[in-house]
């Protein structure tokens, strides 16, 4: 990691100078600038009342996602994960602010040609409910074999079957529907049919949680061997530290629709800025369990947000200035930014053990979080 | 960086495992599951035969009018007895499947397909034309099947191919409905989602996904509203406003049969039983089919 790959706030790395040798271009996959996205929403006010409001699911979000990087993106459920994604994705208009692909608006770039369709492949959180379940498990691979002209019908089978094996699918499932599936082979399925419009870049929602250990651990691993291999950008969503520094060299934290801290993952995870990081990683001392429950004290509705840090009505570090005005994401250290006025330092963190990303053995419970140099 | 060397050694991962968990042990085999379904199918195969071989199975002909053997009592000769002109029962019975059976599969396919085109259109569009297509299917749902298939034929008249058509367009109102609702269902899913992502054409997505996750539970609709489709020509027959007699039809049988009830109860009872045993038939049939085949209710199983 030798150039900070996320955050607005540090200047462009010079073309060619990639830490893994491949970006030929200095602009970004993907932008997001100052992105909000707002819901209408109605609730109850009173007797047969209803009063409509708007909701804040993502508020003010700065990301740079350049060639190659690998960025988690973490917080609690509801914190704006997957609008996010969908903003990427162009499938969700911004309220406000722009989504850019190349310095493009996505919502162009979609309508103009089928290259952002077959660069950009997502895998969802819900696997199944994403596979038409009409479709035989060939059917579905070969849809976007067939639809971006990658082979001809004679060879649809052999690039199935070798898809298969490269997610580690027994050939003979080839003919059953998903829903004879077990859930782990259907997100391989899922991975098997993002890949095979050969994408450069991989967006997953939250791709491996609710799977067990050693099936999550085989999914892991086959993603990163992916990464390596194709040279995949990838942008993964996850509940789960032990998963994020796993795959990702940057990690994006998340709370109530914005980015409070950024930075290389395994600095970020040793010595969080951010108290909400802080917080998050002291929930989760066990890797590979995802967080469940983590943090005392009451969510804000995102419908009424506290003036000033969205973070104050939990921070045990809130002071009085923290509850006059926002706190802005800006660099604290090469390649981390964090939105916090009083973050945390190296000194303040003599409990955490620094971590190792290893992936559990498969088979094994819950795994290491194991204490490296 | 740590990140960077840990690793699982691939070889510890039993790459069969997850394929071995998914095969499940053979299901039994559906009519052992389901005894009642296997009975009320080999009923509703039982009708389709007399239908199909109705000339060679029938021991009269089904409109020969005989005075010797007028109100005769179930017995040898005419085994489930004979109506007021003479004529066979059992014979009209057998002849009578197959107007049951035709009227009620034609009219329930043009129902069917009737309620695909406006139930897709209505589901499918958005704006002024989705309203105007609803108001069109509420309107035609307004009238029960039976109001509306007797006005049809106050329009077109009497005879087969009439009453065929009276209750098929009778039927496209809950066609559409259920078409229009699978087809709203369905474009929310995240398949859809998936195929839009993927740039895939509209036109194609409606093909591809949208009409097969459609077309499905309509299959099921077809084999549940038969026996509605059957119920409501026999009721205009019935009526004496549908089949002309002496068209051998189960509901003009049983009309025929109502001013002899007292002594000859027979002439309409016989052939409200075939109609019973029939719509009973078709209904447990109808039933199995959907249970076996709608996902919603097996996962809840
Ligand atoms: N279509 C929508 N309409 C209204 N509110 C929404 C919609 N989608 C998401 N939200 C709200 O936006 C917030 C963020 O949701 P989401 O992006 O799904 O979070 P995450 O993926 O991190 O769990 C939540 O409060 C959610 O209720
Ligand atoms: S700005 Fe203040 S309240 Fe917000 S996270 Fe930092 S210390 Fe806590
Ligand atoms: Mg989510």
């Amino acid at each position: 990691m030798t150039e900070p790959l996320l955050g607005d706030a540090v200047p462009a790395a010079a073309p060619g100078a990639g830490s893994n040798g491949i970006a030929a271009s200095d602009r970004p996959v993907f932008e997001l600038l100052d992105v909000e996205k707002r819901f209408a929403v109605s609730r109850p006010a009173g007797f047969l009342k209803r009063e409509k409001r708007s909701l804040a699911a993502l508020d003010g979000v700065r990301l740079t996602v350049r060639r190659g990087a690998s960025i988690a993106l973490v917080g609690e459920s509801g914190s704006g994960k997957s609008t996010l994604l969908r903003v990427l994705l162009g499938l969700a208009e911004p309220s406000d602010g722009k989504a850019l692909y190349f310095g493009q608006p996505v919502n162009e770039v979609r309508a103009q040609s089928r290259d952002f369709a077959r660069s950009v492949a997502m895998i969802y959180q819900d696997a199944r409910a994403s596979l038409d379940p009409r479709m035989t498990v060939t059917a579905l691979i070969a849809e976007p074999l067939l639809h971006f002209g990658l082979c001809g019908r004679e060879a649809v089978g052999e690039r199935v079957a070798a898809l298969l094996s490269r997610v580690g699918l027994p050939a003979e499932i080839a003919e059953r529907y998903p829903a004879a599936l077990s859930g782990g082979q259907v997100r391989r399925v899922a991975i098997a049919r993002a890949l095979a419009a050969e994408p450069t870049v991989l967006i997953a929602d939250e791709a491996v949680s609710g799977l067990d250990v050693s099936t999550q651990a085989q999914l892991l691993n086959l993603l990163r061997r992916l990464k390596r291999e194709m040279g995949l950008t990838l942008l993964f969503i996850t509940h789960d530290l032990g998963v994020a520094s796993y795959l990702c060299e940057e990690i994006a934290i998340m709370y109530l629709g914005r980015i409070v801290e950024t930075g290389p993952t395994d600095a970020v995870l040793s010595a969080p800025a951010h108290p909400y990081s802080r917080a998050l990683r002291h929930a989760a001392p066990e890797f590979f369990a995802p967080i469940t429950d983590p943090l005392e004290g009451e969510i804000p509705s995102p419908l009424d947000l506290p003036t000033g840090c969205r973070f104050a009505s939990r921070c045990p570090r809130v002071e009085e200035d923290c509850l006059t005005a926002e706190p802005i994401l800006a660099p604290i250290a090469p390649g981390r930014t964090v939105a916090c006025r009083h973050p945390l330092d190296a000194e303040d963190h003599p409990a955490l053990p620094q971590i190792t990303a290893s992936a559990p053995a498969a088979g094994s419970p819950a795994g290491g979080a194991g204490v490296s140099a | 960086m740590a990140v960077g060397e840990a690793s699982l050694d691939p070889s510890t991962v039993p790459a069969g495992k997850a394929a071995a968990r998914a095969k499940k042990p053979r299901r039994k085999s559906l009519f052992l599951r389901r005894p009642f379904f296997s009975l009320a199918l080999l009923v509703a195969l039982g009708f389709v035969l007399c239908a199909v071989f109705a000339p060679f199975i029938a021991p009269y002909d089904p409109t020969a009018q005989s005075i010797e053997a007028m109100m005769a009592p179930p017995g040898p000769d005419h085994l489930l007895g004979t109506d007021s002109f003479g004529k066979d029962i059992l014979s009209r019975i057998i002849f009578g499947a197959r107007y049951a059976l035709t009227i009620g599969i034609v009219a329930v396919l043009i129902g069917a397909g009737g309620g695909l085109v406006l139930g897709l259109a209505a589901g499918l569009s958005t704006g002024w034309l989705e309203w105007a297509l609803m108001r069109l299917i509420d309107s035609i749902l307004a009238l029960p099947s039976l109001i509306l298939a007797i006005a049809i034929i106050a329009i077109l008249g009497q005879g087969v191919d009439k009453v065929i058509l009276a209750v098929g367009i009778s039927l496209v109102g809950p066609f559409s409905r259920t078409v229009r609702s699978d087809v709203l269902q369905v474009k929310t899913q995240l398949f859809i989602e998936a195929a839009h992502l993927m740039s895939i054409p509209r036109l194609t997505v409606i093909r591809r996904h949208i009409l097969p996750n459609v077309f499905f539970p309509l299959l099921v609709q077809i084999t549940v509203r038969i026996s509605e489709a059957i119920l409501v020509s026999s009721s205009l027959s019935f009526l004496g406003i549908g089949v002309t007699p002496p068209t051998p039809d189960w509901g003009l049988m049983i009309a025929e049969g109502r001013g002899f009830v007292s002594f000859a109860p027979w002439m309409s009872g016989m052939p409200g039983m075939a109609l019973a045993i029939l719509l009973v038939a078709l209904a447990i049939v109808g039933d199995a089919v959907r249970e076996e085949f709608d996902p919603k209710l097996k996962r809840a199983q």
